[in-house]
């Protein structure tokens, strides 16, 4: 049975090597379950968050997964709107990611609040003024055009080929494909920013309020520049695990060099961006409210490091690496420009959230730190889990690199 | 954000902080009368629900020097509230009437982002389900319904005690649109006279012309937010305490630190 689902072509390891593969990650995923099932039963004090740290680790994890999922409506973008055919070799893989990551994310989302059963209440009773509720709508929209743009993916398999209505519905899904693509753009480009946007509209937390820019603070824009330029990257480097776990080429390499160079350009006007912003944050904004940038980098926890790490470690220098031709065409290079821009990027949604809540904000408040608890990290692990084993189903059992089969040198596990 | 400019009542609260002798008595008071429920022993720091914090502060001096003040911190009730905008289900509203930001428990989802937006740290989460010690529930208010686990809670300025009022003055038959004068539980308990309560808009009031004295401040003005809770102290440094850090130094203050 397992035999006959793998794709013609294509070689996949046998059934117990990739069960054994698939084992720690399924007792990774029953620690998410257990602790998310704690978490539903008794509620929220398994955390370790607080009435000063309202937002944890979970936030963090969805910004930085909705961030790094933006390859797929990118790339969507980039191959059908912008006719860049190149990037279709890891379209698949950009959809499946993407659906991973915003899957994920509403999963940790249900876990976070402290009304699950209520969460249509944002659809319900939603307040049009708040920038989650533009992120809930558009996340709840994308994941459905995530959906739509997978199910293609699977009807191509093998067995499913051979039911004639799926055949059919495959071919008239990917025809409007192009459409799937613009929508998905669409909805991308708000959610990405309105996530940006929920934090520079804190008009009571000068640390992350910001400036406006027309009717969004210019989080919202920085957000969505940085997830762009985080997501090719993303992409580029589950290719490069994916062929080192399997030892098989699946991409052209040239296609990793185009996507490193795509997040390296992106990168480097984001950085350009992030500078102007944050000057006028200590110029004119914080001494707008009565505040000073020094006073939010004194604790043990959040120095000055922090913010010279964001714009030159996981700024400039993954843009330098990534904007030189040369170097995106040597794989030492590309894995270090990718790695530090997709880690830059989860850096800012950790210090957005986390030293947002921080940093004092009356003379008498204090530094204050927060450690996620075993359930916290529970429920990451969970969602890590829940994404690798989903992708590896599809690798294993859907075409995901049309490439593969001409690429293919017989060295296989997986 | 301009609101309820054409009414005729906007309730605020003024707290003397030379009066406050920190007895907490207010807080317990406000506890009582809204059902607050009392969180398990294990309950870890910051996890406990209070309606009025009272928060020590000193001058950050060493003795003979040494002084320390207790602030309590109700929500603010700002004018331009940062968490009223934030909230996606709308469970956040002004009563443009009254002035007083309401908070609906029912409506609440728990997304904690109101709690994030308050730079006054005057919101507060359910962490556990709402228990009482063994014979105390049988105190609890039926005018107040206890919040569920899972939910943002915060002041309300008695809000059970305004319906009261306003049940009385349409017994009594007076007309709807006429103010109504209530006490909230922590003024009327406050064995100093530290809290007072009422309508600022009311010409020759009580409130108008507190908030107009010299010694009044509000806490981090800056930030535009407009508290509707004023605070009084004849000391400078005290006064300092609401100005953000920034602003002490531009006063050339020698600000306290938390206690």
């Amino acid at each position: 049975m397992d035999r006959q689902l793998i794709q013609r072509g294509l070689d996949r390891t046998t059934l117990p090597r990739f069960l054994l593969w698939l084992l720690p990650w399924l007792l990774l995923a029953a620690w998410g379950g257990t602790s998310a099932t704690q978490l539903f039963r008794d509620g929220l004090y398994h955390t370790n968050m607080d009435n000063r740290f309202a937002f944890g680790l979970w936030i963090i994890l969805d910004l930085a997964i909705i961030a790094l999922g933006a390859g797929a409506f990118f790339l969507g973008f980039m191959t059908y709107l912008m006719r860049r055919h190149e990037f279709k070799q890891v379209l698949n893989t950009a959809v499946i990611v993407g659906f991973v990551c915003y899957s994920g994310a509403i999963v940790t989302l249900a876990i976070d609040v402290g009304q699950p059963v209520r969460a249509w209440f944002a659809f319900w009773h939603a307040n049009v003024h708040s920038m989650l509720t533009e992120v809930t709508f558009c996340i709840t929209c994308y994941l459905l055009v995530l959906l739509i743009e997978y199910i293609p993916i699977v009807l191509k398999n093998r067995r499913l080929r051979t039911v004639p209505g799926a055949t059919v519905l495959e071919f008239n899904l990917h025809k409007l494909m192009v459409v799937f693509a613009g929508v998905g753009a669409f909805l991308s480009f708000f959610h990405q920013g309105s996530l940006g946007g929920m934090f520079g509209v804190l008009n009571g937390r000068p640390f992350a309020y910001r400036e406006g820019v027309g009717i969004w603070p210019t989080t919202f824009f920085l957000f969505i520049w940085s997830a762009i330029s985080a997501g090719p990257s993303f992409i580029m480097l589950i290719t490069m695990i994916v062929q080192g776990v399997t030892r098989k080429k699946l991409v052209d390499d040239f296609v990793l060099s185009r996507l490193g160079r795509l997040s390296g350009i992106l990168l480097s006007t984001y950085i350009i961006a992030k500078v102007a912003d944050t000057v006028v944050w200590i110029m004119v904004t914080l001494p707008g409210k009565g505040f000073d940038a020094a006073e939010f980098y004194r604790s043990d926890m959040f120095g000055a490091w922090v913010l010279f790490l964001e714009l030159t470690v996981f700024g400039l220098l993954p843009a330098t690496i990534l904007l030189n031709r040369r170097r995106v065409e040597k794989m030492p290079w590309l894995i270090a420009g990718g790695f530090l821009t997709c880690f830059g990027v989860a850096f800012n949604r950790f210090v957005f959230t986390l030293q947002t809540l921080s940093v004092p904000t009356m003379s008498f408040d204090r530094f204050m730190i927060y450690w996620p608890s075993q359930q916290e990290w529970g429920v990451l692990a969970g969602v890590v889990a829940y994404g690798v084993i989903l992708y590896s189903l599809s690798f294993r059992y859907l075409n995901l690199f049309p490439r593969e089969r001409e690429l293919q040198t017989t060295t296989g596990s997986n | 954000m301009e609101t309820h400019s054409k009414a005729t009542v906007c309730y605020a609260m003024v707290i003397d902080l030379d009066k406050c002798v920190g007895c907490g008595t207010c807080n317990v008071a406000c506890a009582i009368e809204n059902n607050v429920s009392v969180p398990p022993p294990e309950a870890l720091e910051n996890r406990g629900l209070t309606w009025m914090r009272t928060q020590r502060v000193d001058n950050g001096k060493a003795w003979p020097d040494h002084r320390t003040v207790t602030v309590p911190i109700p929500c603010q009730h700002c004018e331009h509230a940062p968490c009223i905008h934030v909230c996606p289900v709308t469970a956040v509203q002004l009563d443009e009437s009254t002035g007083i930001i309401g908070q609906i428990p029912t409506r609440c989802m728990g997304c904690r982002y109101c709690m994030a937006a308050c730079p006054y740290h005057a919101r507060y989460f359910n962490w556990f389900d709402p228990k009482w010690p063994e014979g105390l529930q049988d105190t609890l208010n039926p005018d107040v319904a206890p919040r569920m686990r899972g939910v943002a809670e915060k002041c309300n300025f008695c809000h059970g005690r305004l319906d009261r009022a306003r049940e009385l003055a349409a017994a009594e038959g007076r007309p709807a649109a006429e103010p109504v004068h209530y006490t909230p539980a922590c003024a009327e308990a406050c064995p100093h006279g530290a809290i007072t309560f009422g309508n600022r808009l009311e010409e020759g009031g009580p409130i108008a012309a507190l908030e107009k004295k010299p010694e009044a401040f509000r806490l981090l003005e800056a930030l535009g937010t407009a508290p509707k809770v004023t605070y009084l102290s004849r000391e400078p440094w005290i006064r300092r305490i609401g100005l953000s850090r920034l602003d002490r130094v531009r006063g050339h203050g020698d600000g306290p630190e938390g206690a």
